[in-house]
């Protein structure tokens, strides 16, 4: 016998939540408990009084399946209210990452010259070295990521998804 | 105002939730509270002899009474013993409130004695927990725990307080109404759902309710609500494990049980109808076995409290956010307002009888051995009009019971459903005596299940508790064996119970009357016998060993594959009917 699996959808969810202690942990805790998949997750306050978070999600699953995880969700008692970002309607993504890169004469002009092309800024740099600050969606920031790869890539480190919908709705 | 310790504002907090028993055992971590307890008389505390068994026994007060069962345990081996009555309360939705003691503050995460991470380890088995750090926050979390418990889908939540915010003071207020910020379960349903619900209900030719615990949860007036809309569209009714009693087994449209061991007729009528109306139950996979077979022709409306409910396993046509007892009621106003004609479903009520004809609950006898549907029917004659409280353990004595008992009205059967709890029903029997007083209050049990908590044969004899043992002694795991010969070709692997006790003189030692029932001979009386003990009493019924419970639709199947006897069974399944099973 072999184990069958449903095609998956992506989608990316916003969840605002009361700000309390274990929320994070209840949330990833529903996505394993159920077997539900979690391909990014940020996380942040987003009132002045710290005491309302955004925690946004991008999870791949069959569209049943999504139903249940914005109902499972939605069902937790600290949770205000779940969006379905991609159900919903058009809406941005964005994703910053730190990129280091190691390197000297030719693969360090090349490393800024990439670094341009991408709008990525210098935040920090010795005689041979640069850490670059990205900003744009994941496919452009794996994108830059792999083409320092050839010049030198060192480490990085990268937000994860945040995503809000396009127009005067608030989520 | 004078501030109190947090172990006071405790116990100042139930007093005003109305809380009458809590089902407890001591340890360090909760001494502060204790002593509180000791030094008060309005709320009781029952002892129990292992902390699951307090948390069913206060499931055995909730499902009975309506109302909250109050749990207090220690830290760590308190709180972790306490998890799978948790999770069975979770499963089956059962308000509850779990009251741990904690290491102080200052020793969380350091390893301490009897220290359990409680919060982490019951987040997923409850419906909301909490840590308590400083004991002005006890009193308003409390009161938060007590209406997240009872409201909405019940379920258990967990408090848990550290030792140094028992000893610690704060001022404490009564809190007026809950108004919670985030949590606000739908109560009642959109008005053009009902009316939606009402024209597919009127227009059906072979409609069916398929109620579940979810009614009973609903209160006694949602019973009588669901008769209601009954009697006024005259279509049948089946029932979930959970929601027995809702409906009266004596009426014409009572279809009995569906699902794996429901009867031939409700499963059938699943499979035939037109249209399925789902009233509090949950398209659980015991009751719609093979999916993609499950009511073929049916369109689907769902009602429940719990949105995520919805379209988890079997997509619906109409799902409806909302107390069930609060949709009845609209359903039965629209439809007597619309002043719709009571539907002629007389042919499919002539189908119906057709499969009733079959008499699937039919069981064959052989000899003076008591067959154990026999021990149940008796069980269920000699006690009928005095409306007794059942509960049971799980396995085949509980399908039986589920089966050949029939309940007139709700709260009079407490069972482990989802979860599936061996050593439930004798805690459970416990604490709905200690809510109903004057009740007969008997577990049904197996001889292997009633070993899994029996040391609260001891909590009985402390409280003078009257409760009654029936146990169902095949000398088999039955359910287990059950399989293993309808599945493993009768390789019973570790189903015999062995070394089993003498129950007469186990229940003797304990201050309890025992009773040894052998023969059908010797069945009315001794069952007779219990009745007429104002006690407690353990009764060893000695029943066929090899009986099999039927009908049953087997793993991965469809209701139309329903087996009806022991003959129609082949000796091994393939692989995906074992990974269902």
């Amino acid at each position: 016998m072999h184990i069958k699996e449903e095609k998956a959808e992506r989608h990316t969810l916003a969840v605002i939540v009361d700000n309390e202690p274990g929320i994070l942990a209840r949330i990833a805790g529903l996505f394993t408990a159920r077997g539900y998949n979690i391909e990014s997750l940020t996380v942040s306050e987003i009132t002045s009084d710290k005491s309302v978070s955004r925690i946004t999600i991008v999870t791949s699953a069959s569209p049943s399946t999504l139903e249940q995880i914005v109902a499972q969700l939605d069902r937790l008692v600290p949770v205000h209210r779940v969006h379905d970002l991609t159900a919903e309607g058009e809406h941005v993504e964005r994703e910053l990452a730190l990129v280091k890169v190691a390197g000297t004469g030719d693969h360090r002009i090349e490393a800024l010259r990439l670094a341009d092309v991408y709008r990525a800024r210098v935040v920090d740099a010795t005689i041979s070295s640069f850490v670059f600050e990205v900003t744009g969606t994941t496919d452009k920031i794996d994108k830059f990521v792999e083409l320092m790869g050839e010049v030198g890539l060192l480490e990085v480190a990268r937000t994860g998804i945040v995503a809000i919908a396009r127009g005067k709705e608030s989520a | 105002m004078a501030e109190k310790s947090g172990a006071d504002i405790l116990i100042e907090a139930l007093n005003d939730l109305g809380v009458e028993v809590v089902f407890g055992y001591p340890g360090g971590a909760v001494l502060p509270i204790y002593d509180a307890i000791f030094k008060q008389k309005k709320i009781r505390h029952i002892l129990v002899r292992h902390e699951q068994a307090a948390t069913h026994a206060a499931e055995g007060y909730a499902r009975s009474t309506g109302k909250p069962g109050v749990v207090l345990v220690t830290s760590g081996p308190g709180a972790t013993n306490a998890v799978t009555g948790i999770t069975d309360a979770l499963m089956d939705s059962i308000p509850m409130v779990v009251i741990t003691g904690q290491v102080a503050t200052h020793l969380i995460g350091s390893d301490a004695f009897q220290e359990a991470d409680t919060v982490g380890i019951t987040r997923h088995c409850t419906k909301h927990n909490y840590l308590v750090k400083d004991p002005a926050d006890l009193g308003p979390t409390i009161h938060e725990a007590f209406h997240i418990a009872t409201s909405g889908r019940p379920g258990p939540v967990v408090i848990d307080i550290p030792k140094d915010v028992q000893v610690a003071t704060a001022r404490y207020t009564k809190p007026g109404p809950i108004q919670h910020k985030t949590y606000r379960p739908q109560v009642k349903a959109d008005k053009t759902l009902i009316e939606s619900a009402v024209e597919m209900l009127a227009a059906a030719e072979r409609p069916i309710f398929y109620t579940g615990g979810g009614v009973i949860n609903s209160g006694p007036g949602a019973s009588q609500l669901l008769r209601e809309l009954a009697r006024i569209t005259g279509a049948p009714v089946t029932s979930t494990l959970m929601g027995l009693g809702a409906f009266p087994a004596s009426s014409d449209q009572w279809l009995g049980m569906l699902g794996m061991h429901g009867t031939y007729e409700a499963n059938l009528a699943m499979n035939q109808a037109d249209l399925i109306i789902a009233l509090g139950s949950r398209f659980d996979d015991r009751v719609t076995g093979r999916l993609d077979a499950f009511a073929p022709h049916a369109r689907k409306i769902h009602i429940d409290i719990d949105r995520s409910s919805m379209n988890k396993t079997v997509r619906v046509d109409l799902p409806i956010v909302a107390d069930v007892g609060h949709a009845i009621e609209d359903m039965v106003r629209i439809w007597k307002g619309r002043q719709h004609p009571k539907p002629d479903l007389s042919d499919w009520w002539r189908r119906i009888e057709g499969w009733r004809a079959v008499k699937c609950l039919d069981y064959p006898e052989d000899g003076n051995d008591i067959m154990p549907q026999r021990a149940i029917q008796a069980l269920y004659e000699a006690t009928r009009d005095k409306a007794p409280i059942i509960t049971t353990e799980v396995g085949q004595h509980q399908m039986w019971a589920a089966q050949h008992f029939h309940f007139e009205s709700p709260n009079k059967w407490l069972t482990s459903g989802g979860l599936g709890t061996m050593g439930y029903g004798l805690p459970a029997a416990i604490g709905a005596q200690l809510g109903n007083p004057n009740a007969l209050v008997i577990d049904i049990a197996g001889e292997a299940s009633i070993q899994m908590n029996i040391q609260e044969l001891a909590t009985a004899t402390q409280y003078r508790l009257p409760v009654k043992i029936f146990i169902l002694n095949n000398e088999y795991m039955g359910m287990v064996r059950q399989w293993q010969e309808l599945t493993y070709a009768g390789r019973y692997a570790e189903s015999y119970s062995d070394a089993l006790p003498d129950f007469v003189k186990l229940g003797e030692a304990y201050g309890w009357k025992g009773i040894r029932i052998e023969g059908n001979d010797a069945l009315d009386d001794g069952i007779a016998a219990m009745l007429a003990h104002d006690g407690p009493v353990i009764v060893d019924c000695r029943v066929a060993k090899l009986a099999n419970c039927f009908p049953m639709i087997p793993s991965g199947a469809a209701h139309t594959d329903m087996i009806l006897q022991a003959a129609e069974v082949s000796g091994e399944m393939d692989d995906e009917a074992k990974a269902l099973v």
